[in-house]
Formats: C-alpha cells, sequence, structure tokens
C-alpha cells in the first residue's frame, strides 16, 4: 500500500500541446482510415458520447456560485479541456465575471484570452470546450443559451453546456447536467429561418432540441489519495439533506414557474392560431377574387369588350407574416424541462414519505 | 571566527520561546547572510506536531483548494520537483479562509530561485474580477519541508499581503500521508545580530459550503472502482442510497446494543443517552392523525405528477398539430 502511494507521484500528467489552428476553428486533419470515432459518429450521429468531468471542475463550479450567485442571477464560466478519442474530457474551468453596470468598458474577450494564456503558462490545458451556467429551478431554456451555445458549437464542434443547479444540489445530490444542441437544430440556427414551414421541413419537436451527454466523474490516483486523506481528517458529516420531508416551498416555486411558461405558451398559441385563421382567410379572399375575376372576363368575352389585365394579386393580398416559431419551440421545450424536474422531484418525496410510514408503523 | 560565535553562542531553541507566544518547536531558518558561509539550519519536529499549542489564526481551507493544488501538481513542468502558487481568500479576525488558489511558474535550482512575479501579479488581477472580495493571504508549496528557497519566496509575498501564511502539501507522500500544514513566518534571533526566520504552525480545519459538502461526498465515492469514475444518478435510486447508508448506520448501532446487552462491552452513559434521544425523535403522532397528514401528501405530489404528465401530453400534441 505504501509503495503504491510512493509511486501514485510518478503518474504525473502530460502536459497538453497546443492544438493547431486548423483544428480548433473547425478544420479537420485527414485522416486515412476511420478510426473508431469516425464509425461512432455515422453510428450514433453525434461525436461526443461521454463527458468525463474531473473534480476541480466540479468543485470549481459550486464555489463560483456560492460566491456569486446569491439569487436568482445567473453565473457563467469557461470550461477547457481535451477531446480524447470519443469522449470529452473537462479538466479545468474559470469564471466569467459577471456584467456590471459600471464597469462598461470591460472586455470580456481580453480577460479570456488573458486567462487562457496565463492558464497555458501553467500547463493547463487551454482548448475551449464549452461553458457552464448556474440556473435557478431548471429555467434554462432560453434564446439567450441558444445562441450561445449555437456560437460555441459553430466554431467547436464538440462543445457542450453544463447546468449546475444549486438549489437542487442543495436538496442533498449533486446535480449537473451536459447538453448539446442536435444536428438538426443546429441547421436550422444557421439558416436562422424560424418560419413554421422550415421547422415542418425538419421536423423538429421539443424534444430534439436539446441532447444530454451522459457525465462520469473521473479522478486522478492523487485526487483519490486527497479523498481518502480527507476523510481521515475531517468527516463530512452526513447530513442527509437526501432525506428531508418538507417538500412544499420547492414544490410551491416549481409549479409557479410552470404556470407563467404555460401562460406564455397560450398567448403564444392564440397568436399562431390567429396568423392560420387570418392566412386561410386570404386564402378565401384570393379565390373569391380570381373568381369575380374569371367571371367578369367570361362576361366582356362575352359582351366583346377586352379582358381586363391581369393585376398582381400577390400584390393586392399581402400574406401576413408568419410569426417565428423558434420561441414557441423554446418555450415547449422549457416546460417539458419544468415537468421532468417536478416528476422527479415527487417521485423522491413519494418514496419519502412511504419511509417516514414504516418508521411510524413500528412505533 | 564568526561562524564559531554564532555556533556557541546561539542559545538552545526553548530558550527563545521567551514569552507566552512561541511554540515549543518549529522549523527555523536563518537566511544566508553576509556573516556566514552556510546558512545554519535547526529542523525541530515534533512527533505530536497536530497536539501542539499554536498562536495565531485558524486556518480553514476549501477542498476546491486542495483539489487545484493537486491538479497543479501533476501538471508540472519536468525536472521541478515542487509547484508553488498564490493563495486567494478572506482574512478576519480569528480565522483565514482560503478559498482560491492559483499556480505560478517558478524555477528553483540548488543556489536560486526565480519566480514569475508578473504572471502572479496579472492573475491575482484577473481573479479580482470575479470575486472583489478575495485577498493574498499567502502561497502554497507542494513537498514535505520548507527549504531555504521558501524564506525568500516568503519574503516576497509579505510584500503583498499582510503576515502571509505558507501552506504545504505532501504530494509527494513521504510521510505515506498527504500531510497539509499551514505556517506563519516570525522573527526570531538576538536582537541586534543576524535576525533568522521561524516559521510556526497553524491549526488548520477544513470547511465545506453545504452544496460543497455534497459535492464532496459524491466526489469520495469515485475512491472506490478501479477505474477512478462515478456516474451521476438520479431520482429514486439516490434516495435508495441514502437511506441504504443510513440503514448502514444502524446496523452498526445494533451491533453494538446487543453486544452491550451480551456484556462484551461495557455500557457507556453518554451513548445511552444518544441512543435514547434517537429513540425519542421519531414523533409519536396518534395512528389517524399520521394517516391523515400522510394521505393527504401523498395526493398532493400524485396530483401534481398527474397534471405534469397532462401539460407534458398537451404540449406534445400541440407540436403533433403544428407539424401537420
Amino acid at each position: 500500500m505504501k509503495s503504491f502511494f510512493r509511486n501514485c507521484h510518478l503518474k504525473a500528467r502530460k502536459a497538453s500541446f497546443p492544438p493547431s489552428l486548423a483544428l480548433l476553428w473547425g478544420g479537420q486533419a485527414t485522416k486515412s482510415a476511420p478510426t473508431t470515432r469516425q464509425m461512432l459518429v455515422k453510428y450514433f450521429d453525434t461525436s461526443v458520447m461521454v463527458l468525463f468531468l474531473f473534480s476541480q471542475v466540479v468543485l470549481k463550479i459550486i464555489k463560483h456560485y456560492q460566491e456569486e450567485g446569491q439569487g436568482s442571477e445567473v453565473v457563467q464560466g469557461v470550461l477547457l479541456g481535451l477531446v480524447v478519442e470519443d469522449r470529452l474530457e473537462i479538466t479545468n474551468c474559470f469564471p466569467f465575471p459577471q456584467h456590471t453596470e459600471d464597469d462598461a468598458d470591460f472586455d470580456e474577450v481580453q480577460y479570456q484570452m488573458e486567462m487562457m494564456r496565463s492558464l497555458r503558462h501553467v500547463n493547463i490545458d487551454h482548448l475551449h470546450v464549452g461553458w457552464y451556467q448556474s440556473t435557478y429551478y431548471g429555467s434554462f431554456v432560453s434564446r439567450a443559451l441558444l445562441d450561445s451555445q449555437f456560437s460555441y458549437q459553430h466554431a467547436i464542434e464538440e462543445s457542450v453546456v453544463l447546468i449546475y443547479d444549486p438549489i437542487k444540489t442543495a436538496q442533498g445530490s449533486l446535480s449537473l447536467k451536459a447538453y448539446r444542441l442536435t444536428p438538426k437544430l443546429m441547421e436550422i440556427c444557421k439558416e436562422k429561418d424560424f418560419t413554421p414551414e422550415a421547422l415542418k421541413k425538419a421536423n423538429i419537436g421539443f424534444e430534439h432540441m436539446f441532447e444530454e451527454v451522459p457525465i462520469i466523474i473521473k479522478n486522478s490516483h492523487l485526487i483519490n489519495v486527497l479523498m481518502w486523506d480527507l476523510e481521515d481528517k475531517s468527516t463530512v458529516a452526513d447530513k442527509h439533506e437526501l432525506l428531508n420531508l418538507s417538500s412544499s416551498n420547492h414544490l410551491e416555486k416549481s409549479l409557479q414557474l410552470l404556470m407563467d411558461r404555460v401562460d406564455d405558451m397560450s398567448q403564444d398559441i392564440v397568436k399562431y392560431n390567429t396568423y392560420s385563421r387570418n392566412l386561410s382567410k386570404q386564402q378565401q379572399q384570393k379565390h373569391q377574387y380570381l373568381q369575380r375575376r374569371t367571371q367578369e372576363n367570361a362576361q366582356r368575352q362575352s359582351r366583346g369588350e377586352p379582358p381586363l389585365p391581369e393585376e398582381d394579386i400577390s400584390k393586392m393580398f399581402k400574406p401576413p407574416q408568419p410569426p417565428p416559431r423558434m420561441d414557441t419551440l423554446l418555450i415547449a421545450g422549457q416546460i417539458n424541462n419544468y415537468c421532468q424536474n417536478v416528476k422527479e422531484f415527487t417521485s423522491q418525496n413519494l418514496g419519502k414519505l412511504f419511509m417516514a410510514e414504516a418508521l411510524q408503523g413500528h412505533n | 571566527g564568526v561562524r564559531r560565535r554564532m555556533l556557541s553562542s546561539a542559545p538552545p531553541l526553548s530558550t527563545l520561546a521567551a514569552g507566552p507566544y512561541w511554540p515549543a518547536s518549529g522549523v527555523s531558518h536563518l537566511p544566508p547572510s553576509a556573516d556566514c558561509q552556510t546558512p545554519i539550519r535547526c529542523y525541530h519536529q515534533s512527533s505530536s506536531f497536530s497536539k501542539m499549542s499554536v498562536y495565531g489564526p485558524v486556518v480553514k481551507i476549501h477542498p476546491v483548494v486542495l483539489a487545484s493544488i493537486c491538479d497543479s501538481y501533476e501538471r508540472r513542468n519536468e525536472g521541478a520537483s515542487r509547484v508553488i502558487g498564490t493563495l486567494l481568500g478572506t482574512v478576519d479576525k480569528h480565522s483565514i479562509e482560503v478559498t482560491n488558489c492559483f499556480s505560478v511558474p517558478h524555477n528553483e535550482s540548488e543556489d536560486e530561485v526565480a519566480v514569475d512575479m508578473e504572471f502572479a501579479k496579472n492573475m491575482y488581477e484577473l481573479h479580482k474580477r470575479v470575486s472583489p472580495t478575495e485577498v493574498i493571504i499567502g502561497w502554497y508549496a507542494t513537498g514535505f519541508d520548507i527549504t531555504e528557497h521558501s524564506v525568500l519566496i516568503h519574503e516576497y509575498y509579505s510584500r503583498e499581503a499582510t503576515n502571509p501564511i505558507h501552506l504545504t502539501m505532501d504530494t509527494a507522500l513521504q510521510s505515506g500521508k498527504m500531510s497539509i500544514r499551514a505556517y506563519v513566518s516570525a522573527q526570531m534571533g538576538v536582537p541586534g545580530k543576524t535576525v533568522g526566520v521561524m516559521f510556526t504552525p497553524l491549526t488548520v480545519k477544513y470547511v465545506y459550503f453545504d452544496t460543497e459538502r455534497i459535492g464532496v461526498d459524491l466526489l469520495q465515492r469515485t475512491r472506490l472502482l478501479p477505474s477512478r469514475t462515478k456516474g451521476l444518478t438520479s431520482d429514486l435510486s439516490q434516495v435508495a442510497g441514502s437511506a441504504a447508508r443510513v440503514q448502514d448506520m444502524l446496523t452498526t448501532m445494533l451491533a453494538y446494543i446487543d453486544d452491550v446487552l451480551s456484556g462484551k462491552v461495557a455500557a457507556d452513559n453518554s451513548v445511552g443517552r444518544f441512543l435514547m434521544d434517537l429513540v425519542n425523535k421519531v414523533p409519536t403522532i396518534s395512528a389517524e392523525d399520521f394517516e391523515n397528514m400522510l394521505n393527504s401528501n401523498i395526493n398532493d405530489l400524485l396530483m401534481v405528477t398527474y397534471l405534469s404528465n397532462l401539460t407534458q401530453a398537451q404540449i406534445a400534441l400541440n407540436e403533433k398539430l403544428v407539424l401537420l
């Protein structure tokens, strides 16, 4: 056992070589024979199967939220790591300062560049592989997130967004989820065409917007030793928050948010309904007008007069503007997310209630 | 001549503890001064390191700092035997809380040490943008001992912060364990003559935020598998896991109680009182009231589940209709 510990420190991790710029900007190094990764890509339609998360990233994200994000503000940061075969390893991260009013001339890009340059000096992987964000009761499906993730994924194919839910974590279990946009959604965002026809063509439903990447937490041997040491020195006293029975507060808030979203959704649906009604009315009017035209023309011909000129119908009946469907899609996705969270929460609570019953039964 | 005088007149370390402040032992160094050719080193390490009474604030460390130090040690340059870096945190009246750190590139050889101070300043500025409350409170180094170079580096850090602390972390596991120690420097020596620097140890405590504790709990479970990996579970399996742990604790307790009843172990009154507390914690409610409470809670939860399922079906339907 002792020799094992002594050899641990020799398993030092090799420094990562800076990737060539071509690879960074979406180019692909030429490969002669299809690698495992390429075959997996063809089969699964995604290039990254699994996410390896290192302990210090988890701890840093938790700490960042703890310090900065009290309240419903989101905290964000950048994830750094490497892509190894078919998995994405996230080895480090750094937080982003929040947008403050009094710091208008704060250059985000410069901050990021400087940070990455400095980290490269100390041999930390400086390849941008994604970003993280905290969320309030699971409400993160928004236009801003979509745009950011799209720009990230456009530049770097394998980037993910890591969503950290601090309130759920405080209830007893670490809640970290990684998402990427599906290729279908990427196509749509590239075209920037959010009309109903385009979405119909692509056959996108709210379930096909994001795909979740499974997360696995990985530790090096040295961190393992550290964990054993910590356990020894300071017992992480089990408080068992997970077995807490009080649920009404959390449930109320979640349902409140759900109701707001459903209201938004119904407004959106009303808008869409008026649009389709207007459209069909217009179709009818066009049809009637054409009919009258042909009738008149027939009458004129019978009387021997020249027919009326064909007027441009499209100029007379301007088609109504189709409402953009992207917002509806996002709202639907958000509602779906809320429902999932609520269901998970209720199933856990039901289990706890039955346990309490068992305890009381024996009394 | 000078050196011999110093050696003969240097009093033993115990008598230097003139005031009530200095502990009986510590690690001390005299800097390479113009008078001596080689620095005089005195090592006094008591075996009961942790039981010493210490002067100075308590150092509270968050686990994120330790994980970062481990990581930067693993990524050190070829040939470097240790890593150093800056510690950031907050200072309180009686305690210093270390919440963040970053590593600083440095070169160390037999006779000289070079630290990239520009880099350290830059990084500190960047970090200050994100968390303006953190200040430089000291520095860390991996390794078991304090070397002469540490004294010089410590001097530099005393310029940055008042009374900086020095944290050592034995990543090379020389003593078979990863010992984490903190020191603060104090002047020592005979006034008027060469003054030395002594590093007095401080008590180290590990503190966690609530969410940090839960995170560390999950991270610790990776120790058990040979591949050192752990997936994140969700839903009822988490509750099951937590319940299983409570059950384990209960079995241990029952085993102890059996032993006491059969006379194998002597009964301890304080433990008995704790057990009494535990049993009394289960509230005695009349069966009817409990039934009512249970049923109303279950009904609430079932209704919410039903409603959310309904909502999901509704939006799915809406999607299909739009795509028609």
